[in-house]
């Protein structure tokens, strides 16, 4: 299908169309923007840098029950799926994200909860025409109008957005519009071209992380560890609200006769995370769960899936309460390789 | 279980018999159990080396190695050392108790291309467990393989587990079962000392001979050191790995060692895969 055009005064009529489906868009709250359902009639334009919370509880949800049962009973339930999903508005390197997780998530043995999920959710993205200050997507292989893990990419170009699909689902979203969208000209695809460049430009910051994945298990007791983990609080913000970080705890809960075993966003940065009953710790200190952290990230991940877990959208930068910055770790990486 | 299904989904099987190996605070209850349902025990195939998620619903599940060879029959055993939250609820389960199991998961040890060596198993306390169902798969095939040579320590005769299974084998001629504790005790008629000595005064020859260890990190190191005083070579040394674990199939993250999942990727590894493994003995 070509690309297509949507007036951005026809926007609430194209959010309207989706009634029937659940709706993520970025909405404003007291601290900033977040990915929140959609009331009826609600059409807000996503005019927005990047969500402070990633997206990616669409799909792999901060807590979620597995599964349900009984005190003292032996069979259990499924929680049923939720209904179709789209999600509006989010940004290329988020969706990246997601498609980096899903090879975690179908690596061997199928994590049912997440891909359930991800077959019944339709990704709409929106290409970056402004980067915020702390963005290095293209540094790590993404791109301000990067299609990777989405459904379908909008851009803004002022007056309209342009339409691409990238799969099947995307396709038939746009289907789905029918005569709210027109079909665009060579002079949009020029455009589009055009902004995506600008918004390259506009990128400040940049690292370098060629010989990384292969050199880094090699300064496991290089001093660098101490030094970028010497002020760290242990918070474990930067691995909540990193898009591609997918630890989870597993916990039952148990109230009166019902009770359910629960899955919970959990962090590498938290001590118990890895402590063992008998007291034992394999990665007794900060330093220990930073250095792996940034391995996980920049080395296993590529050396299992092929690809860097980390894609630039500076979250973790950004919000580190500390100011540790992950592209000033890999900078000292480079430099003690 | 298979693919397609949800495998977070555990099922339950009932305690046929339950005994204590060991006594004390950290006490070590054997759990032998059957799947009620008769697809799901049909359906379950294990090899020595893998382990179960198992536990009791509304506590929680913990990793444990499973203790017998397929060879033994349609059920498995569960030697549980009791230490936290689960192990706990697990030790109150009874004969006709409900354990909640899901599984297998992990590699094994590579049985099959051990076929035709010698095999000799070092263990250390409770880490007999994940090393009794490589003996008794040998035992059960006995043709298969050039001999069956096991060293088993505690620090006392009351922490050994499968005591009364080593009689048994130590009346078989072409099998050795060498035990040893490390104070003397009045009526022990075995060798007291510490398992990696042990191991230098029994000196096995490293010739065609596959050595898997299991036990305290602190008893590995030393049997580690002393079999390559022995000459073995890293490709002839077998070990398990253990960490904390929630999703048993290498999604949840926590207990990878350097680039591997113990979950997915071990337990069972080699030395020489260990070796370049940085948080390997962490």
């Amino acid at each position: 299908m070509s690309a297509m055009l949507l007036n951005k005064e026809k926007w609430p009529e194209f959010v309207g169309k989706l009634t029937g489906k659940k709706v993520w868009a970025p909405q404003a709250d007291s601290e900033g923007m977040r990915f929140a359902l959609l009331a009826e009639g609600e059409a807000p334009v996503p005019d927005y840098n990047n969500t402070r919370v990633p997206p990616k509880g669409v799909l792999f949800p901060q807590t979620e029950t597995m599964l349900k049962f009984q005190v003292k009973a032996t069979e259990v339930d499924e929680p049923e799926l939720d209904q179709e999903t789209v999600v509006l508005g989010l940004r290329p390197c988020d969706a990246r994200a997601m498609a980096i997780v899903e090879k975690l998530f179908k690596w061997d043995i199928d994590d049912p909860y997440f891909i359930k999920r991800r077959d019944m959710v339709t990704l709409v993205g929106l290409a970056c025409n402004d980067p915020g200050l702390n963005c290095f997507c293209p540094s790590v292989g993404g791109s301000p109008a990067s299609t990777e893990g989405l459904d379908l990419l909008m851009v803004d170009l002022g007056e309209n957005y342009l339409l691409e699909a990238v799969t099947g689902k995307g396709e038939a979203l746009l289907k789905e519009m029918g005569d709210l969208l027109s079909e665009a000209g060579a002079d949009e695809a020029k455009e589009k071209e055009k902004l995506v460049k600008e918004a390259e430009g506009k990128i400040k910051r940049t690292v370098d992380t060629e010989g990384v994945p292969e050199g880094l298990p090699g300064l496991w007791e290089d001093p660098l560890w101490g030094k970028v983990s010497a002020s760290c609080l242990g918070c474990g913000t930067c691995t909540y609200l990193c898009p591609t970080c997918h630890c989870f705890d597993i916990q039952d809960e148990v109230e009166g006769f019902d009770a359910r075993r629960c899955r919970t966003w959990d962090s590498c940065m938290f001590g118990e995370y890895t402590l063992h009953t008998s007291g034992h710790n394999p990665r007794p200190t900060r330093k220990e769960r930073t250095r792996n952290r940034i391995n996980h990230k920049y080395s296993y991940y590529v050396d299992k899936f092929d690809v860097i877990a980390c894609v630039g959208c500076g979250r973790c930068s950004n919000l580190c309460p500390v100011n540790i910055d992950i592209i000033d770790t890999i900078r000292q990486v480079k430099e003690a390789l | 279980m298979k693919n397609g299904t949800n495998p977070y989904i555990p099922y339950p099987a009932t305690v046929e018999e339950t005994w204590y190996e060991t006594g004390g605070d950290r006490c070590i209850k054997t759990f032998k159990v059957v799947f009620d349902d008769e697809k799901v025990r049909k359906e379950w195939s294990h090899l020595p080396g893998q382990c179960a998620m198992i536990g009791v619903l509304g506590i929680g599940e913990s990793m444990i190695s499973i203790s017998c060879s397929p060879t033994e029959g349609d059920f498995l055993r569960f030697s549980v050392m009791r230490m936290g939250k689960v192990t706990q609820a697990l030790h109150q389960l009874e004969v006709g108790d409900k354990m909640m199991v899901r599984g297998p998961y992990g590699n094994n040890f590579p049985v099959d291309d051990w076929q035709g060596k010698k095999i000799l198993t070092i263990g250390g306390g409770v880490g007999q467990a994940p090393l009794r169902p490589i003996v008794e798969y040998v035992k059960a095939n006995r043709d298969e393989y050039e001999g069956l040579t096991m060293i088993y320590g505690a620090r006392t005769s009351g922490d050994l587990c499968f005591k009364g299974e080593f009689e048994e084998m130590s009346k078989c001629d072409d099998l050795a079962c060498h035990l040893t504790i490390d104070v003397e005790e009045e009526g022990w008629g075995h060798n007291v000392g510490f398992v990696p000595q042990m191991l230098l005064d029994l000196n096995p020859s490293p010739e065609n001979t596959i050595v898997i260890t299991c036990g305290p990190p602190i008893m590995i190191r030393f049997v580690l050191e002393n079999l390559k005083k022995l000459g073995f070579e890293d490709e002839q040394i077998y070990t398990t790995l253990e960490n904390r674990m929630k999703c048993g199939i290498g999604k949840c993250g926590r207990c990878n060692a350097g680039n591997m999942y113990v979950c997915k990727d071990g337990p069972v590894f080699s030395y020489a895969v260990l070796k370049e493994i940085p948080e390997a003995f962490a």
